[in-house]
């Protein structure tokens, strides 16, 4: 029952019967969240250091009460960039981290792959909370979760992700993750947001939401990273929303039972008009909600199967 | 290799449940303030046929949950593989409510007292009585049966294991014999 | 004392040999080639080389010393004790240094440095432009005069053609070549990686092939223009290799170099070393056809050269973030291994080893070395072509540890190095 992976860095190396445990998983604890004392003794003892190189105050939000509600000790660490440039390394960090000695670490990061450089590092077992463009992997898992819960299944569903796919990591999981569990999965937007080679990833390319949205199950809303330059990727934001906004207008093509996503922070008026934020369609709270779920799944799969590990040797 | 021996057959096990479910309504004067909660997996079809006794001896339904009490076990961290979690589902307040937890093999004890804890986060029961078809033995806590179907001396490491027919299929409770030096796990009732 | 290198078989392309011969070396020079099995007269020295390949001494055309400024990461010293280590007799070291070579005041630092050091020839190359500001010119002649073979920005491309075009004129009057880090800075800009699947997969701000390639095409333009020296550094494109190819056919004096990385790893190793920063370098590590190409082009002579581009980098720079980390590895203790493989996988001949690590770069750069034509300085690299080895950078002469080939298991290493008739290795 224990995971196959150690850490949980990206989707990328995931097994598709790892997903199915952490989902499996994820649906048994969400009923924690409904009751009296929300709150379990599993990980009563262990600590869990949220480690916050970026500003994310859902995520880490999100990270902190599923620690919590597992009854983990949570530290939340938060370090600007600028703490870094002073020349503390992300490798002194992690040394100093160790010497608190705890049980799991939640990373997020402005660079790709430095929750890799932590976990050759480091001993701990460790969730990436995002990392640059890389991944965003309990993302993609609580979009997955939500889906499931919803269509009663993954597989055969259309879901379409549109926007800045060029600087998304919840893209890059969730194209990952839907195809593993055999959704067929498009990106939509300008060219300049498309990366290179992203059909090699398993994602169909389209450059026209009416061209992807009729039959699609899902669909994805992506914000534009404007702090990543995605700025002068086009000529202008109305232009962009005129062209790629998901609205009323384009709802219209959709099939009626069509979900509609956004792995927040939302721009309205951008990416998405307000009818539709707030419609009928969205399950964008429904996210919010499964993201505990997702992430005490998660917590408790990672910390269990470390122990094992250090410690189980010779016992049966 | 280990010997597989009948404990109780089909009609043994009818037999037992029948009567545990008079002892929880003489107990209990009957069934008014009665909720079951079955411990998954094994305490799950055991509280499905004790509601059904209790409803026909008392001709009114019984309310019965399910309760997976992995999250509140204490050996969670020292088994090779850790169980998988099932849901919950107790969709009425036990506020008050006398709570029979069901379960199927009553060993080590650990299993009872995790659902006791969980049973505390669901809200604060009158009292909590227990239910179980087979009592085994070599309890690790101070824990004791309310309604027992069957004392069943055992050796630590054998196993026990009870069946609860669907449809046409036979109930039957089976004691498998260690074999001889084979060491069991302690604290384990993962394999009962 | 003369000394004789005895029962080695003899590879030098620039006189077409390849065969038995003894080598007999005296005052710093060779004194003759002679056939194997001659009887030795009294007084000579003789030296085993079983088995052995005798060349002239190896010459790695692109390193960067690190000093002065940074003698944390690498010292003119530590330097030329890897490249000797690494079977090389002459370095060229590149003039980013802090402060950079472009003056004559650096260039004598350097030769001084080089001469305490008393291992390899280290011949700095100037700075092009102040500062390696990519504005004006150095004093090129100045530091020709001073001993720099090559004047280049390395490190940063010259951006503005127009300088680029006088600095090609300019130095055809002092017959010294410019060697040309080709990147569009604005094509490249923030990028970490080769652009393609890898880096979308990685999620790193990627850098297409074509930031080298309008480069090298722009700069071949230029050469055919002003009838200047190009050379081109650490080529690593199958665009670049193409265009250079149809450059030479038409006659351009443009010649090239490759390193050995960009002919044995591919950008699969960004994802497959987990973001490890040994692979990180500018220009990037390209695909598996930019390879294949690059194998092609120094076969068939496309590529004159083959060098390290050594660019020794302490923990404080590697051990960060992929995207912070500073770009190149060390290369002088590895590159004949790496390109002995080619020899072994069949892509060259040990002739043609030697061709693009000796010979091309001394004619490039008109330094000596490159044969062992008798009266030449005796500069001579023996090397075990079967002798295997791993790879361990804690065993490094170079100061610096950031290969991506640690653990390698290699085949082929250099056993002697003699400089001016003088055993270092
Ligand atoms: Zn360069």
């Amino acid at each position: 029952m224990a995971l196959l992976v150690k850490h949980m860095l990206g989707l990328e190396q995931v097994e598709r019967e790892d997903i199915e445990t952490i989902l499996d998983t994820a649906a048994s604890l969400q009923e924690i969240s409904y009751r009296p004392v929300k709150k379990v003794p599993t990980l009563r003892g262990k600590t869990q250091v949220n480690l916050f190189f970026e500003p994310s105050t859902r995520t880490r939000t999100s990270f902190e009460i599923a620690g919590k509600r597992l009854s983990a000790d949570v530290v939340n660490f938060t370090a600007s960039a600028s703490s870094l440039s002073k020349g503390e390394t992300l490798a002194d960090t992690a040394r100093n981290l160790w010497a608190m000695r705890p049980d799991i670490l939640v990373v997020r990061h402005s660079a790709a792959g430095a929750p890799h450089l932590l976990a050759k590092l480091l001993d701990t077992p460790i969730i990436n909370a995002g990392d640059g463009a890389h991944e965003h992997p309990t993302q993609a898992l609580l979009d997955m979760f939500t889906v499931r819960e919803k269509k009663r299944k993954l597989s055969g569903l259309k879901v379409v992700i549109a926007g800045d796919i060029a600087h998304s990591r919840v893209a890059r999981s969730n194209i990952y993750g839907f195809s593993k569990m055999g959704a067929e999965v498009w990106v939509v937007g300008p060219p300049t947001l498309i990366p290179p080679g992203i059909e090699r990833m398993g994602a169909r390319v389209s450059y026209r939401l009416e061209e992807a949205i009729p039959d699609a199950d899902v669909i994805m809303m992506l914000r534009i990273q404007l702090e990543r330059g995605a700025g002068s990727l086009f000529p202008s934001l109305r232009e962009y929303a005129i062209r790629f906004g998901l609205n009323p207008a384009r709802m219209r093509l959709c099939k009626p039972d069509v979900l509609v996503m956004h792995p927040g922070p939302i721009n309205r008026g951008v990416e998405i008009s307000p009818e539709v934020a707030d419609g009928p369609y969205s399950v964008i709270l429904d996210q919010v909600e499964a993201g505990v779920a997702v992430r005490m799944a998660l917590l408790y799969l990672l910390c269990a199967g470390a122990e094992h590990e250090d410690t189980d040797q010779g016992r049966t | 290799m280990s010997k597989e021996r009948k404990i109780l057959d089909s009609d043994a096990v009818k037999r037992a449940m029948t009567r545990i479910a008079h002892e929880v309504v003489e107990r209990n004067k009957g069934v008014e303030s009665v909720v079951l909660v079955g411990i998954r997996k094994g305490g799950e079809p055991m509280a499905r046929r004790l509601a059904q006794l209790l409803t026909e001896i008392e001709g009114r339904p019984v309310p019965r949950g399910f309760m997976d009490v992995t999250m509140y076990r204490d050996d969670i961290f020292h088994q090779k593989t850790h169980p998988k979690v099932h849901k919950t589902e107790i969709d009425f307040d036990i506020e008050g409510k006398v709570v029979v937890l069901v379960d199927d093999v009553l060993f080590t004890g650990r299993t009872i007292r995790a659902a006791m804890d969980a049973l505390m986060d669901f809200g604060r029961p009158r009292s909590i009585q227990l239910a179980v078809l087979v009592d085994r033995g070599h309890r690790e806590l101070p824990i004791r049966a309310d309604f027992v179907g069957r004392n069943l001396p055992t050796a630590r490491g054998d196993r026990v294991k009870v069946k609860f027919g669907e449809g046409a299929e036979e109930d039957q409770v089976v004691l498998i014999e260690a074999e001889e030096n084979a060491a069991e796990p302690a604290g384990n009732e993962g394999g009962k | 004392m003369k000394t004789l290198i005895k029962g080695g078989r003899l590879v030098d392309p620039g006189q077409g040999l390849d065969e038995p011969r003894d080598v007999l070396m005296d005052k710093g020079k060779i004194e003759a080639l002679l056939d194997p099995g001659g009887k030795v007269s009294t007084g000579v020295r003789t030296v085993d080389a079983k088995d052995c390949l005798v060349v002239p001494g190896l010459i790695d055309m692109h390193v960067h010393l690190r000093e002065p400024g940074q003698e944390y990461k690498e010292t003119i010293a530590s330097g030329a004790a890897a490249a000797a280590a690494g079977g090389f007799t002459a370095v060229a070291c590149m003039a980013n240094t802090k402060p950079c070579n472009d003056s004559a005041a650096v260039t004598d630092y350097i030769l001084e440095r080089a001469k305490a050091a008393k291992q390899v020839f280290v011949y700095p190359i100037g700075a092009a432009t102040p500062g390696l500001s990519g504005e004006g010119m150095a004093e090129i002649a100045d530091l020709k005069e001073h001993g720099c073979v090559a004047i280049s920005d390395d490190g940063r491309p010259i951006m503005n053609a127009e300088l680029a075009r006088r600095l090609l004129e300019y130095c055809k009057g002092f017959d010294i070549p410019v060697v040309s880090h080709p990147e569009d800075l604005n094509l490249s800009a923030g990028g970490a990686m080769h652009e393609g699947y890898i880096s979308t997969q990685l999620g790193l701000p990627g850098i297409p092939a074509e930031a080298e390639e309008v480069m090298v095409a722009r700069d071949i333009l230029l050469a055919e223009l002003t009838g200047g020296r190009l050379h081109l550094a650490h080529v690593s494109t199958a665009g670049s290799v193409r265009l250079v190819r149809e450059a030479k056919s038409r006659g351009a004096a443009v010649t090239c170099e490759t390193a050995p990385h960009y002919f044995t790893l591919t950008q699969e190793a960004v994802r497959d070393l987990e973001y490890h920063t040994s692979t990180k370098m500018n220009p990037p590590l390209r695909t598996q056809e930019d390879r294949e190409a690059i194998i092609q082009g120094l076969r068939d002579g496309t590529i004159d050269a083959i060098a390290s581009d050594h660019a020794p980098h302490s923990p404080v720079e590697k051990d960060v973030e992929f995207i912070l980390a500073m770009n190149g590895i060390v290369g002088l203790e590895t590159s004949l291994g790496l390109a002995l493989k080619l020899v072994h996988e069949g892509w060259l001949s040990f002739s043609q080893l030697v061709e693009r690590m000796s010979v091309a770069p001394a004619r490039i750069l008109g330094i000596p070395g490159g044969t062992l034509r008798p009266g030449s300085p005796a500069h001579v690299t023996v090397i075990d072509p079967a002798r295997e080895w791993t790879v361990d950078v804690a065993q490094f002469k170079s100061k610096s540890r950031n290969s991506p080939f640690q653990g390698w298991k290699l085949r082929g290493r250099a056993v002697q190095v003699w400089v001016e008739g003088k055993k270092i290795v």
